[in-house]
């Protein structure tokens, strides 16, 4: 007879080494059943120890992300990006430290339809990813996706899903290809609180730790599913627990600081780079404006907004880091400065390109002639 | 008195199978749930257990025979002093009526051999041929392309160490190990949606549903993410995906498992959907779907998987798609189908052509790209059409195709288009009423006179 097609692990992660003081795994989980392992290792070492260098380019990349945003708000209000368009402003910190820890170009990485900062993040021409917004020819899906069907297979991002949570297991096939390839990727499939509670997010989760695909799960929990706060959707609200079932670890990570989060990635990375299969890892975030431009918000407080604003804000945060650090005013002003002017050009760029030309209306239907 | 042992039906669609090994001798002493006999069916090898004490007489059918039809006596058991009480022998499958089970209604033998194709017949003149069933044809494909191509790879349920549920997947373990070939948890959104990304990925996945019908629960990753996703990228996003398997009414096996999808993934653009009846067919057409940069629905169909035809014998025998195959020349009228419509309409062809009737019959094979030419060509010359299609009636392929000559072969009709398919009802389990929903011959042979004013 054949071998089984896949044993089933049996072999534990290798602890991570802890420091003595750290306290014991919880005497609930096995022995051999490491869940909270990486938990550990990254509340022993919370932040990442960046260089003033690297954290002046995470803020770039944040603030990149809010203006873009932000034009990307005004332009749907003066009726030049149509449709469903989905903002990130507030949840800067988690794409660009998460993304921070990948190798780019090697390890994949998809996401759902809230994607124009994770495309930011990956270092894509704001240009091309705002003419896509207005629906033009030289947008980066030549106008056919638009807000939530944006890719760029060189710089291995995957998209922009527009089904909530059918990037779950998509990304755990380009998982699954990594592993098939043997070419050592990981991918980081990334969705929301809302998507945590699709069945096809499960049928991932056990897929993936049975076979132990090199991937990291990525919940933004970032409170509301659309308009349904956390609690009112959902039954377990701690997000990283919901891989116990399927053994995989799970890490609670501070999704407001770009520094926790990539101190966190890299935790994860390690252990998933090692063979150990998947991790979850929920980024606690929080989203400023509505689910969509659509959005009135009538379900949460303008003062819970503007907490989470004046109080625990990413920008605001790695700023402060930043002049402790000693970096200058006139530094950071500089880079906001050249992010404005670079957003004012992507806006140009997309205003002014023209619409697709009618062809194009049937082209890329299928790929070969029959 | 003796109690005969009768070859069991071990699956609703089997008709015969094959007597692999005896497990007992004649005296031996067996007692119920002791294993006689491994009897393999189209699909697995069982194991055959006695039902009633008693001693083993004779053993009437030799090991190893093969094509032992169902109700053949087998061996006999002497009921150990106890009068022979009539018993039911098949532990397994509990059949009332082993003998002429309603089975064979649904799945008549094989209908004559096409009597011209001269379409589209990419075979080479003086090639030899194979006699090959569709099942095995379709597992040929999946290994040439493996051997082929490192990025190909099958996942389902069950197709690795069960050798398939239906058996397509027999040997592929074997050869090319656990990495290529994966059975999957019960858990078709997610295995399809992994398969997906994995071809977005890079690879050429072929996704096995156990049938269609549980591909229900995956559709969205078939239309979402496989068909759409190359258009709303602008071309960057390739996804060469086949998803495969039986399609389609078996043999009563109720409602849920008993329905023709190709109307519904014919209906997406960006998929392509292929629906081959005979062994070169799903041979060719399974080869060339593997290789298309496309997402490929291959529908396939429990009824034909044991039906023997011939396959060229050559090293790498692929069809196009998008081409439609005359299957047999005819003058009077066109029948267009598909699947094992296919057999139905070659076999009233047969049985019109005794009447003076000669039927053109035209097998589409591929259902999404439409060859459209080779329908309205074939109308031109016969002025007349059926369609045959083993599925519901309301928005099926056969309206489509209704639709299409309405459009553009108006002028050549003689006579209003008429479609022949399953009853508007979901399918039912009884054997009568079964027979009584789905399309069949006489069905075929009345609607081609109707049209020909006969």
């Amino acid at each position: 007879m054949a071998q089984p097609a896949k044993p089933r692990a049996t072999k534990a992660p290798k602890p991570k080494a802890a420091p003595a003081a750290a306290p014991a795994p919880a005497l609930e989980d096995e022995a051999t059943f490491a869940l909270r392992s990486l938990q550990q290792t990254h509340a022993n070492n919370k932040r990442y120890d960046a260089s003033d260098e690297e954290l002046l380019h995470f803020y770039e990349q944040m603030v990149l992300i809010r203006r873009f945003e932000e034009k990307a708000g005004q332009l749907y209000g003066l009726g030049l990006i149509g449709g469903f368009c989905h903002l990130y402003i507030g949840q800067e910190a988690v794409a660009v430290g998460l993304q921070s820890a990948l190798k780019e170009g090697h390890d994949s990485v998809i996401t759902g339809y809230r994607d124009h900062g994770h495309m930011l993040a990956y270092g894509i021409d704001p240009k091309v990813i705002m003419a896509e917004l207005t629906g033009r020819g030289a947008g980066i899906s030549r106008g056919k996706g638009g807000s939530m069907h944006m890719f760029s297979t060189d710089h291995k991002f995957y998209g922009g899903h527009g089904i909530v949570g059918a990037q779950v297991p998509l990304g755990a096939g380009l998982a699954f290809a990594h592993k098939y390839r043997g070419d050592g990727g990981v991918c980081m499939a990334y969705f929301g609180d809302g998507a945590a509670n699709q069945g096809q997010v499960y049928e991932t989760f056990n897929m993936a730790a049975l076979w132990q695909l090199p991937i990291v799960f990525v919940v933004e929990n970032n409170g509301y599913a659309m308009g349904t706060a956390v609690k009112r959707g959902s039954a377990e609200t701690h997000f990283h627990r919901r891989g116990t079932g399927f053994r995989i670890p799970g890490m609670d990570v501070n999704g407001m600081d770009v520094l926790e989060v990539r101190a966190a990635a890299e935790v994860a990375l390690e252990y998933v780079r090692a063979g150990n299969g998947p991790v979850l890892m929920e980024l606690n975030t929080y989203r400023y404006r509505g689910h969509s431009m659509s959005d009135p918000a009538k379900y949460r407080s303008r003062e819970e907004v503007q907490e989470m604003r004046d109080h625990h804000d990413p920008i605001e945060g790695a700023k402060q880091d930043l002049l402790r650090r000693g970096v200058s005013e006139d530094a950071i002003k500089a880079i906001d400065k050249k992010v404005r002017q670079a957003v004012a050009e992507a806006a140009d760029f997309a205003e002014s390109s023209p619409e697709p030309a009618p062809a194009e209306l049937y082209t890329d239907v299928l790929v070969g002639t029959y | 008195m003796a109690i005969d042992l009768k070859m069991p039906a071990l699956s609703p669609t089997m008709e015969e199978g094959t007597l692999a090994k005896w497990l007992v001798k004649p005296g031996d002493t067996v007692k119920s749930g002791d294993i006689i006999a491994e009897i393999e069916t189209d699909k697995a090898t069982m194991e055959f257990e006695a039902v009633d004490e008693g001693v083993i007489g004779e053993l009437k059918v030799a090991e190893g025979t093969e094509g032992v039809k169902v109700g053949t006596v087998i061996a006999t058991i002497s009921g150990d002093d106890e009068p022979a009480a009539p018993a039911p022998v098949a532990a397994p499958a509990q059949a009332p009526a082993p003998a002429p089970a309603p089975v064979v209604a649904a799945a008549p033998p094989p209908p004559p051999a096409p009597v011209a194709a001269p379409a589209a017949a990419s075979v080479p003149a003086g090639a030899a041929m194979v006699a090959t069933t569709v099942r095995e044809a379709l597992r040929d494909a999946m290994a040439e392309e493996m051997r082929a191509d490192d990025r190909v790879f099958v996942m389902g349920e069950e197709v690795a160490e069960y050798q398939g549920a239906y058996k397509v997947t027999q040997g592929l373990l074997e050869e090319f190990g656990p990495r290529r070939v994966i059975d999957t948890p019960i858990t078709e959104y997610g295995f399809a949606g992994i398969g997906t990304g994995a071809a977005m990925g890079g690879l050429r996945p072929v996704i096995e549903f156990m049938t269609f019908n549980f591909a229900m629960q995956a559709i969205d990753h078939i239309i979402n993410s496989a068909a759409k996703t190359n258009y709303m990228s602008g071309g960057q996003m390739r996804c060469p995906i086949v998803f495969r398997g039986p399609n389609g009414a078996a043999s009563r096996v109720g409602a849920q498992h008993s329905q023709n999808y190709a109307p519904w993934y014919a209906s997406v653009p960006g998929l392509i959907v292929i629906a081959p009846y005979d062994a070169a067919d799903a041979k060719g057409l399974l080869k060339s779907a593997i290789r298309s940069p496309d997402p490929v629905v291959f529908l396939e169909n429990e009824l034909v998987y044991g039906r023997t035809f011939d396959v060229p014998a050559l090293d790498d025998y692929t069809v196009p798609i998008g081409k439609a195959r005359t299957m047999r020349a005819g003058r009077d009228v066109t029948i267009v189908t598909y699947s094992i419509g296919v057999g139905l309409a070659l076999e009233a062809a047969e049985k019109l052509a005794a009447e003076g009737i000669e039927a053109e019959v035209i097998d589409l094979r591929t259902i999404r790209p439409l060859d459209k030419a080779a329908v309205l060509e074939s109308l031109a010359r016969t002025n007349r059409m059926v369609v045959v299609e083993e599925g519901f009636p309301v928005c099926s392929v056969a309206s489509e195709i209704i639709s299409v000559v309405m459009e553009e072969g108006f002028d050549y009709l003689d006579a209003p288009v008429l479609r022949v398919c399953n009853e508007d009802v979901p399918l039912p389990y009884a054997a009568n009423l079964e027979k009584l929903a789905l399309v069949d011959t006489a069905r075929v042979i009345s609607a081609v006179k109707k049209v020909c004013y006969r």
